[in-house]
């Protein structure tokens, strides 16, 4: 009897195709293209100057540690994961020495890298906490404002990035947070903005923090890029730490997608710097009741080899070069489109094309001034399709594109298509 | 509130320093959450400095010795990944080859449903996030549904579809009298719940009863759902473990697509491969067509993205290499038996020594049920004697995971359930 035949209707007809993810959507055009002069600056995932995904050196040796060590099982880890990877990911982003720890008032959760752990942190904060709005920067991920959303919790902008300049629009910024309602919550990015790569300086950070602490704000930080964007782990936790030293509650989401590598373990976590070591105790035994219907457990892969290269003292300096190498190699991929774009004239060209829509004089040193991953061009929409139709160079239509998928072969040809699209399109 | 009270009046107290000290936390009012009753257990067990405690709590296998196994098939198929794999991202909706392999496990190998292209399916986070991923769906495209649930059943599927926001109903199921399955009030509850309602079945060796309904039941059960409408979903988290034969312990889910349903159902890796920590499992959804499942699909991985972005990649390279492999697939079908049949060796073990040891009480539950777990039909009270006078831990419902009892430990339980048992 086929199954096929004499069905009923499906109770679920109704269902539409949802629209292709806008970041995930690119890497899946960009491999449906047979033309071999492609480039794929969608999706921030680093690739060497070969163009090739990498994995670490640091990763490997642990992944075979792992391998020849018979006495692992495989069972299940704990609700909250692995409790050294937990305690070593606290101390990578609050520092060895931070006090939060030694007081035990911080509770760490092992999540699904840092999609995850906003997620758990965001379900955690529409059950137990008062406010339910959360401020996320303009632009922001584009997965950010979903993942709040879904949790429970409504999302309001505050201004943050800035077209003229290309940089930080610190005052609408100071301005927005000032007018948020007592005790609302505040998404920050801890280094490296992803999109626009533009990050405040410590100065301003420090002005933040002070706003924030006489409002209640309350600091929800996205880390998903520390040791990737200075190419130093501590310089790049400055901002957190700040919060931190100050006495104050926060929350704070990590990522080892980029800076271990390890993109598709899935290996992050969520921390709640509370204000005394019963409070964290108790809002731990919360957190596992937010991740037991979701997931039971996190994976026990990505967390195993974490937690070997963190507590390994030669495999930890070894990351930290390797770390650095990538950071390095992103900084120079900058200086070399920004000068690739000098040398064809741009600021000439750009005069006349940018005069009509913002009043800057045409100048792209903020490939150079913004950090981390990405890059935020400045191209709109009709620039970008034109780039990909033209040139089969992939990025998201917001002007986005990711440095770590540049090497110095592909440079010419992408200024060459920055060149074009600007010149043709306003 | 006295929540909302306090906080306003911190909040009003405030200085406007920049130093956070003065004020109190955000959480005080955050009460301690209960623990959970499965993993609780083997937290209590593992505090414990008895020499003779016995964890017979969570669902986990062990061999003969009491230690966790690790399959044959699993370690070879590491030693192949290991080196090569390059840890990029999956796609949202997992990896294809393992979601393939996956649904031939669950639908057969030469299923027309698999060549019509017509079964929506993601890789997901075991069957939990499985369980997951479909109540959210449920939820956002159906919301006026609600779900029927057994009883008894994982507490954690309660727990997964309130989070979800769909309102659950019971359905009658364990029949504590006669330790086996109230088939006629189950009956009676599907035919009395609203036509098109959703259901939540075990496929099979039910957990926490090892009560299967007989294969002339499910048949009725299937009729009866057609007459009905109402949606079957099948969470199969046993497949092999249940009978030692994957296809057998399908059989639930082969007779209800025979008859035309177009079901939901979540697969778990974590006991018949025993990959519990890797977190690798998949959700599939029957539809109309392949366009429709193209759909579905689509729509279920705009679920997964907010939550996780995409299923974690190593548990479902493992998954792949052997089902993909003949040899590894061959060796895994071996070692999947040799789990069924020493849980079975183990049933038949308890169940003799407590007939033995002159038990006023009937026992032939213990074989007639099936699967990782017996539902003993202990009391709370009796559970707490277990595990306070013998330092055996177990879920307080009476549920023993078969698994966790050995040659070496099934004297030392018959006796403990003997004495607690035996006045009645």
């Amino acid at each position: 009897m086929s199954a096929s035949s004499d069905h009923q209707d499906s109770v679920f007809s109704h269902v539409v195709q949802a629209p292709e993810d806008p970041i995930l959507g690119v890497t899946v055009a960009y491999n449906k293209d047979p033309n071999p002069i492609k480039l794929n600056l969608g999706v921030g995932a680093y690739r060497t100057e070969e163009g090739k995904p990498l994995v670490l050196n640091v990763v490997r040796r642990a992944e075979q540690m792992l391998v020849n060590d018979q006495s692992r099982v495989k069972e299940y880890l704990p609700i909250i994961g692995l409790s050294d990877f937990n305690k070593s990911s606290a101390k990578l982003i609050f520092g060895a020495d931070s006090t939060a720890i030694q007081e035990n008032r911080v509770t760490t959760v092992q999540c699904l890298s840092g999609t995850g752990s906003l997620r758990v942190g965001a379900e955690f904060l529409a059950r137990h906490y008062h406010e339910h709005t959360i401020y996320i920067p303009q632009p922001t991920w584009g997965n950010h404002p979903k993942i709040f959303n879904l949790a429970g919790l409504s999302v309001k902008p505050y201004r943050y990035y800035n077209p003229q300049t290309r940089g930080l629009d610190f005052q609408g910024l100071l301005e927005d947070l000032g007018a948020a309602p007592s005790g609302a919550i505040v998404l920050l990015h801890a280094c490296a903005h992803n999109p626009t790569g533009v990050d405040p300086t410590l100065d301003q950070w420090e002005q933040i923090r002070q706003l924030m602490r006489s409002k209640g704000l309350l600091p929800f930080f996205d880390s998903a890029y520390q040791g990737f964007a200075s190419g130093s782990l501590d310089a790049d936790a400055q901002s957190v730490r700040m919060f931190v030293a100050d006495g104050g509650e926060c929350l704070a989401a990590q990522s080892y997608a980029k800076n271990m590598g390890l993109y598709g373990e899935r290996v992050g976590a969520l921390s709640i710097v509370c204000k005394t070591a019963d409070v964290a105790s108790r809002v731990e035994s919360q957190l596992k009741m937010v991740i037991r219907p979701m997931y039971s457990n996190p994976p026990i892969h990505g967390a195993s080899i974490v937690a070997v290269i963190l507590k390994d003292r030669d495999l930890y300096n070894e990351w930290t070069v390797e770390l650095k190498a990538m950071a390095d190699r992103i900084i120079s991929m900058r200086k070399q489109l920004f000068d690739a774009l000098q040398a064809k004239g741009m600021a000439y060209k750009l005069l006349f094309t940018l005069v009509i829509h913002v009043c800057t004089p045409g100048d792209w040193s903020h490939i150079i001034k913004q950090i981390g991953m990405f890059t935020f061009t400045g191209l709109n929409t009709e620039q970008v399709a034109f780039m990909t139709r033209e040139y089969h160079i992939y990025m998201t239509s917001d002007g986005r594109i990711s440095m770590a998928g540049l090497n110095s072969r592909k440079v010419p040809h992408l200024a060459d298509a920055i060149h074009a699209a600007v010149a043709s399109i306003a | 509130m006295a929540l909302r009270a306090a906080i306003s009046a911190r909040v009003l107290s405030s200085s406007s320093a920049p130093g956070a000290r003065s004020m109190s936390s955000w959480w005080q009012g955050i009460q301690p959450a209960p623990k959970d009753p499965i993993l609780g257990v083997t937290e209590a067990f593992l505090a414990d400095p008895s020499p003779s405690k016995v964890n017979v709590g969570v669902g986990a296998y062990r061999d003969d010795n009491g230690k966790p196994v690790v399959l044959e098939c699993v370690r070879e198929a590491e030693r192949r990944i290991a080196g090569t794999s390059k840890m990029e991202y999956l796609p949202m909706g997992g990896s294809i080859k393992m979601v393939d392999e996956t649904l031939k496990l669950a639908y057969g190998e030469n299923s027309e449903l698999l060549k019509d292209k017509r079964i929506a399916a993601v890789q997901a986070l075991s069957g939990t996030g499985a369980c997951r991923l479909f109540a959210d769906f449920q939820r956002r495209f159906c919301p006026d549904s609600q779900v029927y649930i057994p009883v008894p059943t994982w507490s954690n599927h309660h727990n997964i579809w309130r989070d979800a926001h769909i309102p659950q109903r019971t359905y009658h199921y364990y029949h504590p009298e006669s330790k086996g399955l109230d088939f006629a009030s189950l009956m009676d509850d599907i035919k009395n719940a609203p036509n098109g309602s959703f259901f939540l079945l075990h496929a099979c060796a039910h957990n926490p009863t090892g009560v299967d309904p007989s294969e002339e039941q499910w048949r009725e059960i299937s009729y009866q759902f057609k007459v009905k409408g109402h949606f079957a979903f099948f969470d199969m988290a046993y497949q092999g473990f249940a009978s030692g034969d994957p296809e057998r312990d399908a059989k639930s889910i082969r007779i209800f697509l025979e008859d035309g349903h177009q079901i939901g159902c979540s697969q778990s890796y974590a006991k018949n491969m025993g990959l519990y920590g890797q977190r690798v499992g998949c959700l599939s959804v029957v539809c109309e067509d392949e366009k429709q499942a193209v759909a579905v699909k689509s729509q279920l991985q705009q679920l997964a993205r907010p939550m996780y972005s995409n299923p974690p990649l190593h548990g479902s390279l493992i998954v792949s290499h052997i089902l993909g492999d003949p040899n590894l697939k061959k060796l895994w079908l071996k070692e999947v038996k040799v789990m069924a049949e020493r849980i079975i060796g183990m049933r038949t073990a308890l169940r003799e020594n407590l007939e033995k040891l002159g038990s006023p009480l009937p026992w032939k539950h213990i074989t007639d049920q099936i699967g990782m777990f017996c539902y003993s039909g202990m009391t709370p009270e009796q559970v707490d004697r277990l595990t306070n006078e013998y330092h055996i831990y177990l879920t307080r419902n009476g549920r023993i995971s078969m698994a966790g009892v050995t040659t070496g430990n099934v004297g030392y339980l018959s006796n403990a359930i003997h004495e607690v048992t035996k006045s009645g």
